[in-house]
């Protein structure tokens, strides 16, 4: 049934460059994680430069991090994984360099107008219309590229890891052309094409997708090839990925109305979204139990493997934050967590949790067998684990300090009926979890500029032939 | 990659092994399923009437204030500070009535915000004096010592930049906001009349353009009772200072209007409207 002929020889410059470029993003994006969350620790830190003050450059941080780091990881890991697992060469490889030059020309534009103030204002989708054409243009290049290699694989097949990547590529067409929508008044400004309510809805479908397909689906799929690849187990359960995936494909849309929760949007939307939102759990659950239950026979590798190591954290993290999520998008609880730096502390329990160790795991693979050999320093990829972990654990937890409490502190009445705390009394016990935040994202900088280093380190023993090569065995 | 070719077939009845091995049946159904969710939930909201029901009293901004939300854009606002108030008890004693969809309905795109750094401005307008915003956006801790904001010192200092303005009014003409072309070309004296820069010659024409009650808005002209006064629109130096317009000028006009137009009554509900005027219990 599946013949599997002779494998073409694949394109590693393309994927070195994505995951090269994928590190030092990491780096750039952290550093200006580290700097805001200390703004809000210690607002002299806002220097009174408009170009650095919290509110311009935000952005900066959250675009580097989702479509710098995430986009270049998913570009890299996709064209890694699409050889793999098609056994042929990226097909139409100009058009896959035209993606990847214009996503990074995007990059540095959003680097220059998000500080000038040049921003579309809608969340995760600041740049301004000029950039949006190439981004997308860049990402229809890369769909193009990635759909023929599909087209010309050597089995019968689709693997499971390629089927989230598909539902991702369209869906983010979607959401992206759709949000991004808008008319220019000149090249620094232009209004949204919807208003009000309209925008809302169409600003939180695309803002959840965004991390339901970009950060989700497309993670998973790099889940499905790297978790198996490097435990060298086979996938726990084909029925339960087939499970999964359909309806991980069509749960997800629906529950961006939970960041609208109490809003002046219509009730019936916002009900359908907390209730699809809770059923959520399953496919997201269905995944993670995946991915985990493929360890089964492989779990001594976490005593020995840091990368490894990552890679399973980075599924417990996706569990704990897809529970977290539903609970959030049930209207009691939302009543108490919206607005507050609970919302913070679960995006980034999804971010530096799941999404950056499963990107840094994957990463770390890549680069071993793509220059067939072993990092530059073993200790050093697990001090980077435990630098990591250590960092995010300690962003995730202030945060879910300051939002309970802040939430709690905005709705305490006393036995008069009068508000107990003004809003300064709120911030003004922010404080001490906000100097707490910005010592974890420190920690995650630190730890994606190890990664750096010793990349780097790995890349120049390499070249002078100083390095260890990879075994047999991790090579097949 | 074993386990996944021996569970190849017939998964209840369904032949998922065609579909996996058919990148256009996959790539058809894919685009199908996640194309549903928005469809359903998205959309309905420019047919159903209720979804946003018409109030009286929501006006377009200024020319001044149309370049107060600009700055309040370009300078991330939204970032930390809400403009939605939700139908609690903390909310309403905090902040006052809960925000309705008509009240946004001519923000392209809405300020409403995910996130309470700073406080909810939904209804900030009126609530300080114009000399606690300059003070404030100087350096706001010398007002509200606990707070995190960054001065914005710069903005009194800094000319308005009016190249825009004609332009912007014209795009938002465009939509669904309802701009005359009178409005629009008589921009420039309506905003020196607001910021108090011409001697009050501007004045009445400003008031006359921006406190009428017939509004025609995507070619229906909505007319608003006789009885019902529109908010007075205000006009003075709103940066102290009567020479020029600043980008302080623009944002305090901006602040000093937000969620002053809808006067709300007790015993109204503003909840469920159909026929586009409120229902009285």
């Amino acid at each position: 049934m599946s013949s599997v002929a002779e494998k073409e020889q694949y394109n590693y410059d393309i994927v070195k460059f994505c995951v090269i470029v994928g590190i030092l993003m990491g780096v750039i994006g952290t550093a200006v994680g580290t700097w805001i969350a200390s703004e809000l620790a210690f607002p002299i830190l806002n220097f009174d430069i408009a170009e650095i003050s919290f509110g311009r450059l935000r952005p900066v941080h959250t675009n580097t991090v989702i479509f710098g780091f995430g986009g270049f990881l998913l570009y890299g890991a996709g064209l890694y994984m699409v050889q793999h697992c098609t056994h042929a060469r990226v097909r139409l490889e100009k058009l896959a360099w035209t993606a990847i030059a214009l996503w990074l020309i995007a990059m540095i534009c959003v680097w220059v107008t998000l500080p000038l103030g040049i921003t579309q204002a809608k969340e995760y989708h600041e740049a301004e219309w000029w950039i949006d054409l190439m981004m997308a243009a860049s990402w229809v290049c890369f769909t193009i590229s990635f759909l023929a290699t599909i087209a010309a694989r050597k089995m019968s097949h689709i693997y499971v890891g390629l089927w989230f990547f598909i539902s991702m590529l369209f869906m983010v067409t979607y959401i992206f052309v759709f949000n991004g929508l808008a008319i220019p008044v000149d090249m620094t400004f232009s209004y949204s094409a919807y208003s009000g309510i309209h925008d809302a809805m169409t600003q939180w479908w695309w803002g959840h997708n965004a991390v339901g397909f970009f950060l989700t689906a497309g993670f998973i799929g790099v889940m499905y090839y790297f978790v198996p690849k490097h435990a060298n187990r086979p996938i726990y359960s084909y029925r339960l990925s087939v499970l999964h995936f359909w309806s991980l494909t069509f749960l997800y849309v629906w529950v961006g109305a939970h960041h609208l929760h109490y809003t002046a949007i219509p009730d019936w939307t916002l009900s359908l979204g907390a209730g699809m939102s809770i059923a959520l759990i399953f496919p997201s659950w269905g995944g993670m139990i995946n991915g985990m239950m493929t360890m089964s026979g492989a779990w001594d590798k976490l005593r020995t493997d840091p990368v490894m190591r990552f890679m399973v954290v980075a599924l417990a993290f996706y569990g704990m934050s897809t529970f977290e999520g539903p609970l959030m998008g049930t209207k009691s609880v939302n009543a108490l967590s919206h607005y507050t730096d609970w919302t913070v502390g679960h995006v980034h329990s999804g971010a530096l949790g799941w999404n950056a160790m499963i990107a840094i795991g994957a990463m770390y693979h890549m680069i071993t067998r793509m220059w067939n050999t072993e990092m530059w320093s073993a200790k050093l990829v697990n001090m980077h684990f435990w630098v990591h972990l250590t960092g995010a654990v300690l962003y995730i937890t202030a945060m879910w300090g300051s939002g309970v409490l802040q939430g709690l502190m905005w709705r305490a009445f006393d036995e008069y009926g009068n508000l107990v705390y003004t809003f300064a009394d709120s911030v003004a016990a922010m404080h001490p979890f906000y100097a707490l935040r910005a010592t974890g994202g420190f920690l995650v900088f630190c730890g994606f500029c190890i990664m750096l280093y010793n990349t780097l380190k790995t890349i120049s023993a390499v070249k002078a032939g100083t390095n260890v090569t990879l075994t047999a065995e991790a090579r097949a | 990659m074993s386990e996944y070719k021996k569970g190849g077939g017939m998964i209840r009845g369904i032949p998922h092994d065609t579909i996996e091995q058919s990148l256009p049946i996959l790539a058809v159904f894919v685009a199908i399923l996640v194309a549903v969710g928005g469809i359903v939930e998205v959309v309905p909201s420019y047919y159903l009437d209720d979804a946003e029901p018409a109030v009286e009293g929501v006006r377009p901004y200024t020319p001044l204030e149309l370049e107060g939300y600009a700055i309040y854009r370009r300078e991330g606002c939204f970032l930390c500070h809400s403009q939605m108030i939700r139908p609690f008890r903390d909310e309403k004693e905090r902040y006052g009535h809960f925000s309705l969809a008509a009240e946004s309905g001519f923000d392209h795109n809405y300020q409403w915000g995910s996130k309470r750094t700073g406080p909810d401005l939904a209804r900030l307008g009126g609530k300080y004096t114009d000399a606690w915003h300059i003070q404030h956006m100087r350096a706001p801790r010398s007002v509200v010592p606990e707070s995190v904001m960054p001065n914005y010192m710069w903005l009194e200092e800094t000319a308005l930049d009016t190249s825009k303005t004609k332009r912007r009014m014209e795009v938002l003409a465009m939509m669904n906001v309802p701009y005359s072309a009178d409005d629009i070309a008589n921009w420039e004296a309506d905003m020196k009349a607001q910021a108090g820069v011409d001697d009050g010659d501007g004045e009445d024409a400003l008031r006359t353009r921006y406190e009428r009650k017939t509004w025609e808005i995507d070619g229906e002209v909505t007319q608003w009772t006789d009885s019902f006064e529109p908010t007075p629109i205000n006009v003075r130096a709103f940066d102290g200072d009567a020479t020029d317009v600043t980008e302080l000028d623009a944002l305090i006009a901006y602040l000093q209007m937000l969620g002053k137009s809808v006067h709300f009554e007790e015993g109204v509900d503003y909840y469920h409207d159909k026929f586009g005027q409120p229902y009285r219990k």
